[in-house]
Order: structure tokens, then sequence, then C-alpha cells
């Protein structure tokens, strides 16, 4: 009982049930004034069904008060419900709708507490830990919630409680706005409440009321000897989804076990734009429209104490087309002459068509940015640039992947030990010291992209090469080092890949190359060994 | 005998007076090229090596004369107290794509140890790219020097882009050593210009069959400031070391600059080397 001691002074949550959210909006939302709004006025005195097109006919999702007392019922066909009530209006449901709603409705609920979290289809949870007292009270604070939701036209429920599972079984099957104190013994509080207050499954739902456990008490009961709980382990086998198991919602419930929630926090994507009196045709006006988008980014991003790394220009053309450029900078900014510079270019083959009427520029991926960034512009006569902003301008005119830098891998294959990633990214953390590090074997300066096939004069089976003849040149091997043998990566490749044995030569003149002999001659994986120049040593 | 001896006060000052008398003129700029010049305040910012695309002495000769320029810097840097000691800054490696295909790309485990994590490496179709890739790299304050590697004589490397790069690279202090594989020896305002293949390597400690330390063959055929020479180049990681080649086939490790002790038969291998004098010629010579 430890954990559940510990609860007493720990967390309190807020669970409000929006039990008629989509009736209701669809209410709000069909409402010419304020007092059709009102429930059970309007069109909300006929009976009405919101209903979902499936592929056995339509469904009722949900339905007005007039509605259930007609008989309708969620899950019902609507043929169905036609013949209890012939008269019913129908209007179809809007799940999305719904959630984006719910969403609004959980950042608007913050005003209760500083972390909310959205509880899909209809619910919200609130953490209003030691807030209370602002509203005085918990009692108070439900008190206004209610009032608040009763203005906005929602129905709602509410409940607070020491874990989130607690606070939406009394929310959803508790007295209206019932408090559970961190004093109370919550198991005796809850014992009353039905099995369907754990937010389970529809078929665990059936198995428990098929065992008669109707009543969380009766789930308690069997639990209170250790048999018990592991007769119910033993029939919910389900450990992974809790909403499958009765015995993870019952330990959620009491807190024995923790119920991670994602809070939701609101972003705010900076967005500005210009509506234009004349479209515009020309490319002078378009820099100067683009310059004062730029400017006001510049300052929206300042003020969110951001910098954009992705920039979306859309342009709307009279005839109705848009036209998108993007812009993606290797490192957060907000300088308002390097976004005109680098839009510049993109700007040359912009059809204007009868012209532009809007202008909108938003910045799509923003990271947070220190203030005081100097402008590199005007600090680019004296001082030059900075790498972000040159590496920037390199991408927009060769195009994204021309830059890059070389970091190392993990991997024998020379070839592979090197990889190419973004110029500003961090470089990857490698275990242990790999070939690069071993101070033993030298390494070629250069290595050619692919690795050019060579005639080579050697003693089979696996002598020194005594001469090669490579890009029509013959070149005469004075000083040999090797072999270095590097056999392939098994783990990765076909076995029939082949081994090389790589040498390091000078040639007569002092030309220093990297090359390898591919395979042995018995070695069952093709014809005789080629041999291949890969690198260019200094 | 005085004549290739530098005069001290100018070789300490970092800006020659402008105007001086043709016999100083003449002095000043005999003074013969070696490593570590840099330290004492004398910065080439433009420089062309011409090799084959067929060995990687090019790049390796760029990479060595660029790092042995930087060390000196860091020296410099070292004596100042209000100087910050530790140098993030990166390199920019431009390379177009013939350049690519005939010598390769850079190999990071192969690279000098204090530049493998500074490499940003740009591809560019076109040599015009590559031109526009350099002069942006000259003009950014955070790297340490620029490489570009560029294939043969495109139309796009005149003397004008040359000077653009020449000029962009002294006003922002960024140097930029531009490789010329395959290339002729074409008008440009670089400071220095090296003629550069590889040598035969000197015999490693251990095992006398293999390769030894790389050596470089560099002809300085044409710089502002010194008389054209040549040497054999070796980096052996902490410094450059610079012999020349008369000496080093004798076997001799003297490193052997301005130095009015050296021996007559050297000298007279040097005048033929003086066949295209370049003291008192335009920028445009050869």
């Amino acid at each position: 009982m430890t954990s559940i001691q510990s609860l007493k002074t720990s967390r309190r949550i807020l669970s409000i049930w929006l039990a008629r959210l989509s009736v209701d909006r669809w209410r709000l939302s069909n409402a010419q004034n304020p007092d059709q709004a009102k429930r059970g006025e309007g069109a909300d005195a006929l009976p009405t069904a919101l209903i979902t097109e499936t592929a056995h006919g339509p469904r009722i999702e949900s339905a007005n008060d007039a509605g259930i007392e007609a008989g309708a019922r969620k899950g019902m066909m609507l043929a169905d419900v036609r013949t209890l009530c012939p008269a019913i209006q129908v209007a179809p449901s809007d799940p999305a709708g719904d959630i984006d709603a719910l969403e609004k409705i959980t950042i608007w609920a913050q005003r209760w507490g500083p972390w909310s979290a959205m509880d899909p289809p209809d619910g919200v949870l609130v953490d209003v830990t030691s807030v209370a007292h602002l509203f005085g009270g918990e009692k108070r604070l439900l008190a206004d919630a209610q009032a608040l939701f009763d203005k906005r036209g929602l129905a709602a429920r509410f409940a607070i409680a020491p874990t989130a599972g607690a606070a939406w079984a009394l929310s959803h099957y508790g007295p209206p706005r019932a408090i559970l104190s961190p004093d109370d013994d919550v198991v005796t509080r809850l014992s009353q409440l039905p099995v369907a207050a754990l937010r389970l499954d529809d078929d665990v739902m059936t198995v428990l009321h098929r065992l008669g456990l109707k009543r969380l008490s009766d789930l308690t009961g069997i639990e209170g000897d250790g048999k018990g709980r592991d007769a119910i382990m033993r029939r919910f086998r389900n450990r992974r989804s809790p909403a499958a198991n009765p015995l993870v919602r019952m330990d959620q419930l009491l807190g024995k076990v923790p119920e991670p929630l994602l809070p939701v926090i609101p972003l705010h994507m900076p967005l500005v734009q210009r509506r234009l009196m004349e479209p515009i045709r020309h490319r002078e006006l378009l820099d100067q429209v683009v310059g004062d988008l730029a400017q006001d980014m510049a300052r929206e991003l300042e003020g969110q104490g951001k910098g954009a790394r992705r920039l979306e220009l859309g342009m709307w053309r009279v005839d109705g087309e848009v036209v998108v450029r993007a812009l993606e900078m290797a490192a957060a900014t907000r300088d308002a002459a390097h976004i005109c510079r680098l839009f510049s270019s993109k700007l040359n083959e912009i059809d204007a068509g009868f012209g532009i009427e809007t202008v909108r520029l938003r910045a799509s991926w923003a990271e947070p940015l220190a203030m005081g960034q100097d402008d590199i512009e005007a600090a680019a006569q004296s001082h030059g640039t900075s790498l972000a902003a040159c590496i920037d301008r390199l991408n927009v005119r060769l195009g994204a992947g021309a830059v890059s830098r070389p970091v190392a891998f993990a991997s024998h294959i020379p070839e592979r030990a090197q990889r190419w990633q973004l110029p500003l990214e961090p470089e990857p953390v490698l275990q242990g010291g790999f070939q690069g590090e071993l101070a033993l074997h030298h390494r070629p300066l250069k290595i050619l992209d692919r690795s050019e096939r060579i005639t080579v004069l050697y003693a089979t089976p696996d002598g020194y090469p005594r001469s090669f003849r490579w890009r029509g040149h013959v070149h005469d091997v004075m000083r040999v080092e090797g072999p270095e043998r590097i056999a392939p990566e098994w783990w990765r490749e076909k076995s029939t890949i082949r081994l090389r044995d790589y040498y390091r030569i000078e040639d007569g003149e002092g030309r220093r190359y990297w090359i390898y002999r591919h395979g042995l001659i018995d070695d069952n994986r093709g014809g005789p060994p080629d041999w291949y120049l890969q690198g260019l040593c200094a | 005998m005085s004549r290739s001896t530098m005069p001290k006060e100018i070789s300490s000052s970092t800006q020659p007076p402008l105007l001086k008398g043709s016999a100083a003129l003449s002095e000043q700029r005999s003074a013969r090229w070696r490593p570590g010049l840099a330290a004492e305040g004398a910065e080439v910012r433009h420089s062309e090596v011409f090799a084959s695309g067929h060995e990687a002495s090019g790049t390796a000769a760029a990479l060595a004369l660029a790092l042995d320029q930087w060390r000196g810097e860091e020296t410099r840097r070292k004596s100042d107290p209000l100087a910050e000691h530790d140098d993030q800054r990166a390199i920019l490696w431009v390379q177009d794509r013939a350049a690519i295909k005939a010598n390769g790309r850079p190999y990071r485990p192969g690279l000098p140890e204090e530049l493998r994590h500074r490499i940003i490496h740009v591809v560019t179709e076109k040599p015009e790219d590559a031109l526009f890739a350099l002069e942006e790299g000259v003009r950014c304050r955070d790297l340490i020097f620029v490489i570009g590697e560029i294939a043969g004589n495109p139309r796009a490397l005149d003397f004008t882009a040359s000077r653009r790069l020449s000029l962009a690279a002294e006003r922002h202090g960024v140097p930029l050593w531009l490789v010329r594989f395959d290339a002729g020896h074409d008008l440009s305002s670089a400071r220095m210009r090296w003629d550069v293949r590889s040598a035969p390597s000197p015999a490693p400690q251990w095992n006398a069959a293999a390769p030894g330390a790389p050596s470089l063959h560099a002809e300085l055929f044409r710089a502002r400031t010194h008389p054209p020479g040549q040497w054999i180049l070796r980096d052996d990681g902490h410094s450059l070391t610079a012999i020349r080649p008369q000496i080093a086939t004798r076997n001799r490790t003297i490193t052997a600059d301005n130095d009015e002790h050296s021996e007559p038969q050297d000298l007279s291998a040097y005048s033929v080397d003086l066949a295209r004098p370049t003291v008192g010629r335009s920028l445009a010579a050869l």
C-alpha cells in the first residue's frame, strides 16, 4: 500500500468528459442565432441522428436528446431506427472535426492547469496539482469549469482524482463533479462503479460480463488474496495493451503503475502574408514584396526567439494557380537580407501569368535561435560571411546534395569506411577507434569513385605485383608493401563476394598508389583474380 | 654575394613599405621561398599547383603548403594572449566533375590528422560552378583555407576569374589553393604557382622495400616575391621540410634557403633554372 500512501500528496488530475461533443458541435454549427444554440431549441427539438456511411449502410454515430428519446442509440443501423421513429432527421458525422475541436478545447482547458492532454474521442485531462487554490478550492474550480462549458453550450462532466484512471472513471460513471480527495480510500470509494469505468475494449467487457464481474468491487474482491489476481492474470494474457487487461487498468486507476500521457502543446507556425491591391507581374515588384515579407518574418521569428530552417514562399496567381518555392537552410536564421538573397535565385523562372495577388511566407520548420545574430549581408563586406550562410548559398546555386562532409563509418571495406552527410550535422560517434585511427595502416589520400580495373604482372598465385598498366600507361613497381587482407563483411554481403589483398606501391617515378587483388585463385568464387586500383597516395 | 640575403627589418615587418629603391626591391624579391614563412608574416592568399591528374601529388602539395601556412598562423596566434586558442574552423574542398573522375575524392582516413574532421566537400558539375563555390569559400570567415581542384584549362577560368579570386581571397584573408590537373600554364594572377610531381620516397626505417614518407618534387615557377626554385617537399605530420633536389640526391639533409654558404655547384645548377626570370615583369607573365 505504500504506493497508494505516496499518492496522497502527489497529483491531482481533472478529467473532463464532453459526453455529447459531436451532437453539441452539430447544434452549434447549425444555429443561426443564439436562441437556436440552446439545447432542445430550433433544429435540435426534432429527433436527429448523426450517421456514418458503412459497407452495410448508414450507422448511427450519435443522437440528440430527442433522438435518444425516440430510440436511437450509438451503433444502430439507420434503417432500424427508422422503424422506431420514421421522422428522424439525419446529418453526417464529422469525426475529424470532433478531434480538431477536442484539440482546441484541450488547449483552452489549460486555463485550469499548466498541462493538459487529449483523451480521445471526447475527453480532456488537465493536471491541476497545487493550482486549485487559485480558483478557491477544487469545488470552486469544478463549478467554474462547469459554468464556462455551459456558456459554450457543451455538455460536460467533471471529476478530480489523484490518477488519470480514477478521474476518468468518476467523470464517466461517478456522481457529477466528483472529487476524490487524497485522504479517501480509492478502492472503497470506487468500488460501486461498473467495470466499464476501467476503459476496456468491448470484447474484454463482454468476457467480464460473462464471468459475472460487473462492478469494480467484484474485481478488487477477487484481487484481495493473491490467488484471485493470478487467476485473472492467466485469463487476460495481453500485458502490452492496457485496454485489453483489467489488471493493468486497475493498477493504473490505483496509481500502482504509471500511465504516461502526451500533453498538448500549442505550436504557432510563423506565417506572414501580403494581399496585393494590384496583381503584380514584374520581378522588381515581387522582390520588393518578398523583401517586406522577409522583414515581417524576421520580426515574427524574433518575437518567438526562433530562427527558420525551412521557408515556403507561396504565390497565389489571379488565375487560381499557386506557385510554391521552398528553401532549406543549413542553420537557423532570421536574417531578412540573407533570406531575400537565397530566394532571389529561386524566383527567376516563375511564371506570373496574369499576375500574383497574394504572397505568403511560412516558416514550416523553426529552431530556437538566440538573440543578437549579426546582419549577414552588411557584415559580409568587411568580415566575410558565416559558414552557414556560405553553405546556404552553395546549396541554392548547386542544388541539394552538392555540399557534404565525410564522416567515418564502422566498416572494414575501404569505400564503406567513409560516408557523406550534411555539412553542419554533428559527427556520429563510433565505438572505439576504427580503421581511420589505426596508425599501422596507411590509407591513401584520395580514392576513386569506382575502383579501376588494371592489368598486373605478378607471380601467381600471390606474389608481389611487378608492373601494371593503368589508363594507358605502364608503371613499374619499385617498392611494395602488403598484402593487407580485407575480408568481405559476411554479415552484410553474399557469400560469393571475394576478399581483397591490398598493396601500397610506388612506381619508378615515385607515384604511390593503392591497388588490390580481388580474390584468390582457388577460392571457388569466380575465375582468376582481377586487379583494381582504388586509391592515390600522397 | 649579399644579393640573396634579405635585410632583417624587411623580413620582420608584415607590411613592406611601398616605395623602395629598385635595389632593395630586387633584394626582397630574391629572398628564396622556404617553409614556415607564414610564421613570419609572409602569407600567400592565392596559389596554384599544377600536377598530373593521374597521381595525388598535386593535392598532397596543396595540403602540405596550406598546412604549413596554417601552422605558421597558429604559432603567431598562440603568442597572442587574447586570441581564441581552439581553432574550430572548417576547410572547403571544391572539386568539379572532371577532377573527381580523374583524381578521385578525398578519403577521410588518409587525410592529415588535423584536417580530417574539418572537411566540407563541394561537388560541382561545371567549372563555372566550381569558381562560384571557390569565391563563396574565400569570402567566408569561418574557413581556414579553400582547396579547389579543376581539371584542364576551362574557358571560365581566365585571367579575369583568377584575378577576382585573388582579390576576394586577399580581401577576406582566406587562402585559396587551386590544384590544376593536366593543365597548361595559362595566365593567372596567383601569387605563387607550383609545378608538382611525385618524387621517390626515402627508404623507411623498418621495411626498406616499402614506400616511404610521401615526397614531392615541387618547382616554384612563378611567384611575386620569390625567385623560382625547386625543392623536395616532405610533410612529417608536424612540419614541412624542403630540401634542394641536388642535395637530396646526395642524401644530405640541409634545408638550404637564402643560405649564402650553399655550395657553388648548387648555385650553378640553380642558374639554369632561371630560364624564365620573372623579377620586374608584369603579373600576366607566365
